[in-house]
């Protein structure tokens, strides 16, 4: 049988995206998240276990909140670490990723709503890193955790004897005093959190499926595949990106 | 009335004179001090106090309220609290206790303004109407706002009694008709001590008012202006139905099995885990029972807008602005399920927009294996 050729065979080019700190961050963010709404959503609404033990024998509630406490502090001190990396990473890593500074960030959010959520027909949208509209959401993720922190722990300055939870008591007062509101906001972003997932891992399976570029293993190993063209083009971004930085680093 | 003699006399002397023993008086001293959390230096200090300071004059107020705290402190189980302070109360000016009426009434609260001006506490109970310039409460003529902003101006300290001075409880629900509001919100540069509940625990009221006139301060406050001897813990840290709480032991419905065993009332809407009051440990007349020892869930009414965040028989609050029954978690469901929804019609699209895309990718790893 006569082989078929193909239009234009992809000549792909390996780039290291994610670096080690990035893919820690990925993973103890994803457990800490999965963590926190499984414990937290049984703290809002327990299960109803009928059991013929003592509560003297049974510490299961308690076992669900300290496992709660221990994800938050993980969490909160992970997120610290990656706003941190957004200013001493790599390019892919940078802050400017997730905040809209200039045009081309929203020129290339149209695009990638037109080409990936649209689905403008047989088009695939080339980014390296984060494209722009993953970045925006990422910012508005970086929101809802701190509106989670923040609740979070004012909620649990009173079962604390540390004076890091007590940095978050003005929170209360921003909900004029009630815990009740306090608990009902920390209690409705977790929604945000698992609506989020949700997508995250459905689009990440999407850019596989539809572009074959290791989007999937990238938070594993941190390898990425490009287009030469691309490639090529990354590579002039890159550089432009590393004399911005010095520039401003010796500003 | 009270007029201002040279020498008035000390509380001390005004027990002896009603016929308490020093052993009755120390007791006394002994419980109240026990109350504030004071350690037994504290005792002597209250001791000493109420030997050496003349009584305080005090103007207790009454505007929107049902008089629940008034009840609840006549009950706070130490006779002496009512010797040394209602039987005087009532004789400067307290509308439900007071012997006087009328012009009578009015004339001692003035005396005792103006003879005491910068010197006397100001209790109030209830909440003010601003709506309509305060037409929906009026008494003697005047609005509880004109009758409130008098009695502030000369006070030393004022006492926010209950749920309606500190917060505008029931008659503040949405949509709150005669815009019920608190004290604070009203009074300016006067000390204000909040002590929420409807009503407050007697003992806690007791509590405070000696502090008051004892050490002539204020007790020391929390960041929302309540006495931290008696809201510094939730009902839920106090609770003795903690330890099924730990475990994992819930009533489910008020009528089963778990609620014979005494289990925790979470899941039945107890409001304990947001509630600051002293009940778990003071409970109520004379230390008998409160609300959860007696099997129901506390509703918080010590709480910023415990009204509104109903409902009571449900842990999770309603959310604002979808209606009565939908709570965060079932908006969120569907979301969540809206969110499914979406993402399998995007999968099912993107077979048929990208099928070219997708043949390309398989024909390029199909053409590679050949090659191996
Ligand atoms: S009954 Fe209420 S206050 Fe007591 S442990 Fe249970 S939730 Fe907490
Ligand atoms: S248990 Fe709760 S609702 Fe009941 S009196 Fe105490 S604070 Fe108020």
């Amino acid at each position: 049988m006569a082989s078929i050729t193909h239009s234009s065979p992809h000549k792909l080019r390996r780039v290291f995206v994610w670096q080690l700190p990035v893919r820690v961050y990925h993973w103890l963010n994803a457990l800490a998240i999965v963590a926190l709404c499984i414990t937290g959503y049984f703290i809002g609404n327990p299960p109803a276990l009928l059991s013929g033990a003592e509560a003297s024998d049974r510490y299961l509630f308690g076992w669900i909140r300290f496992v709660h406490f221990v994800a938050a502090y993980i969490f909160f001190f992970n997120f610290l670490f990656r706003i941190y990396w957004g200013f001493v990473g790599n390019k892919y890593a940078d802050w400017k990723n997730f905040i809209p500074t200039n045009k081309k960030f929203f020129q290339e959010i149209w695009q990638v709503l037109s080409i990936d959520i649209f689905l403008k027909k047989n088009k695939e949208h080339m980014s390296v890193g984060h494209n722009a509209l993953a970045g925006l959401v990422y910012f508005f993720t970086f929101i809802a955790f701190m509106v989670q922190c923040i609740t979070g722990f004012a909620l649990y300055a009173n079962m604390s004897d540390w004076w890091f939870a007590d940095l978050f008591i003005w929170a209360s007062w921003l909900f004029g005093h009630d815990d009740f509101a306090l608990r009902n906001w920390h209690h409705a972003t977790m929604w945000f959190f698992i609506v989020f997932a949700m997508v995250h891992v459905y689009l990440v399976f999407y850019h596989d499926y539809v572009e074959g570029r290791g989007e999937t293993s990238s938070i594993v190993g941190g390898w990425k595949f490009i287009d030469e063209e691309a490639f090529h083009k990354d590579q002039q971004d890159t550089a432009e990106w590393e004399v911005k930085k010095k520039g401003r680093a010796i500003r | 009335m009270i007029s201002k003699p040279t020498h008035r006399p000390t509380y001390y002397e005004e027990l002896r004179q009603k016929g308490y023993s020093r052993r009755d008086f120390m007791k006394f001293c002994s419980m109240i001090g026990a109350y504030l959390g004071l350690e037994a230096s504290g005792i002597a200090q209250v001791a000493n106090a109420l030997q050496k300071t003349s009584r305080v004059p005090v103007i207790w107020l009454h505007f929107q309220e049902c008089t629940c705290c008034s009840e609840s402190f006549i009950r706070s189980s130490h006779p002496i609290v009512a010797d040394i302070i209602l039987d005087k109360i009532s004789l400067d000016y307290t509308e439900t206790l007071m012997a006087a009426s009328g012009h009578q009434a009015e004339a001692a609260m003035h005396k005792t303004m103006q003879d005491f001006n910068g010197e006397y506490i100001l209790c109030v109970e209830g909440s003010v109407p601003t709506a309509e310039d305060g037409v929906y409460c009026c008494i003697g003529g005047k609005s509880a706002m004109q009758i409130l902003d008098e009695a502030a101006a000369g006070a030393k300290a004022i006492i926010a009694w209950g749920s309606c001075a500190c917060n505008g409880c029931v008659q503040a629900a949405k949509p709150n008709p005669t815009r019920a509001t608190p004290i604070h919100k009203l009074v300016k540069g006067k000390p204000i001590i909040k002590v929420p509940g409807c009503p407050p625990i007697g003992e806690v009221m007791a509590g405070v008012i000696v502090h008051v006139i004892t050490f002539g301060r204020l007790p020391e406050l929390d960041r929302v202006g309540r006495p931290k001897a008696f809201y510094s813990k939730r009902v839920h840290d106090t609770c003795y139905r903690r330890p099924f709480y730990d475990a994992g032991l819930f009533v489910e419905t008020f009528d089963d099995e778990n609620a014979q065993k005494g289990y925790c009332l979470y899941k039945v809407g107890c409001k304990g885990p947001m509630t600051y009051n002293a009940c778990g440990v003071t409970k109520w007349n004379n230390g008998t029972s409160y609300p959860i020892q007696s099997g129901h869930g506390c509703f918080g009414c010590s709480e910023e807008n415990f009204w509104d965040n109903g409902p009571i028989y449900r842990q999770m609050a309603n959310f604002p602005g979808f209606g009565i029954e939908a709570d965060a978690d079932k908006i969120g469901m569907v979301a969540a399920g809206a969110t499914a929804v979406g993402i399998a019609a995007h999968a099912i699209a993107t077979n048929f927009r990208k099928a070219k895309l997708i043949d390309d990718l398989i024909h390029e790893g199909k053409d590679a294996e050949k090659e191996l």
